[in-house]
């Protein structure tokens, strides 16, 4: 499957779950800044992308889990250091280049963008056995 | 007892399906106001089921559905209406059923999708008619909190989410609740 197939798969994927248009999924759009994505729709997302590539998304392997609740990775509202780190081993896919200039835990959401999702799919399929 | 807007469990399958009934009746206050007759505007009385308490009755089939599936240890909270399309309204006198299926379910949540007919008395030969379709989301509270944009809000320690009024629900209905 080409980065384009995924792409056009993902974009199907949030048009229906966030009720989008399909000419606002855009590549760099962000999922909660630009699509107006809540918390209970990463769940959804996760639920569909499984279903659209027949693979199986385990808890926190696409979005994080814990990290605002974590003293060693939050200190005064920020992200640490060492939460950065594990971050960025937990979750490749993502491109954290802009967050660590400004590593609000707030910021940490605007993160996620289309293109997080196509990459980490296509990580996830050159995984899976041919 | 709670709101209920289903009358009775036909069918558990657990964790994968379940079909509930509910007779919609003239007694029911709010169908005197949905929809009211306006004689300025020369209308009469539309007596029909609202579609916002037709969709709260898929949320409580699937709901228990999804509950049951963990033995109740799980607060099951609606988190969204993913799809709702109902083409037919359900009159006094006719009988809803839903009919509940689990399409995913893991510690964070549910997904169901759900099929609404409507059984018209005046026509028992017809059987049930499709009506619509009701997808929707659930998620397990307490696994919920600690995530990405969650609140961390605190939540009461025992189960909220099923209390007398499902319990009794399944006790009529032949249902056993999970220990």
């Amino acid at each position: 499957m080409t980065r384009d197939d995924i792409f056009t798969k993902v974009r199907d994927v949030l048009v229906d779950a966030l009720a989008v248009e399909e000419e606002e999924v855009t590549p760099s759009a962000s999922l909660v800044g630009d699509l107006g994505a809540e918390s209970i729709d990463f769940l959804d997302i996760v639920f569909q992308l499984e279903r659209a590539f027949g693979v199986k998304i385990a808890q926190g392997e696409l979005f994080p889990e814990g990290v605002a609740q974590d003293p060693k990775f939050v200190k005064d509202g920020m992200v640490t250091a060492e939460g950065l780190a594990g971050l960025k081993s937990r979750l490749p896919h993502v491109d954290f280049s802009t967050f660590e200039k400004d590593p609000r835990v707030t910021n940490v959401a605007k993160v996620f963008t289309v293109d997080t999702l196509v990459n980490f799919v296509e990580k996830k399929l050159a995984k899976q056995p041919a | 007892m709670r709101w209920m807007w289903i009358d009775r469990v036909v069918e558990l399958v657990p964790a994968r399906k379940l079909v509930a009934i509910k007779n919609v009746s003239l007694a029911e206050e709010h169908l005197h106001d949905h929809f009211a007759a306006d004689p300025a505007r020369g209308l009469a009385a539309l007596p029909v089921m609202p579609a916002s308490l037709v969709i709260e009755g898929m949320a409580q089939s699937a709901g228990i559905l999804v509950g049951h599936a963990e033995h109740f240890k799980q607060k099951v909270i609606l988190a969204k209406i993913s799809r709702a399309e109902l083409a037919r309204d359900a009159g006094p006198g006719c009988t809803i059923r839903h009919t509940a299926t689990i399409e995913r379910l893991d510690a964070q949540g549910a997904s169901t999708r759900g099929v609404i007919e409507l059984f018209d008395h005046a026509h028992p030969e017809l059987g049930y008619q499709p009506m619509g379709t009701i997808d929707l989301m659930f998620s397990h509270l307490d696994n919920n909190q600690g995530g990405a944009g969650r609140s961390g809000e605190a939540f009461p320690e025992h189960n909220f989410v099923f209390g007398e009024g499902f319990k009794t629900l399944l006790r009529t209905s032949g249902v056993a609740i999970p220990d």
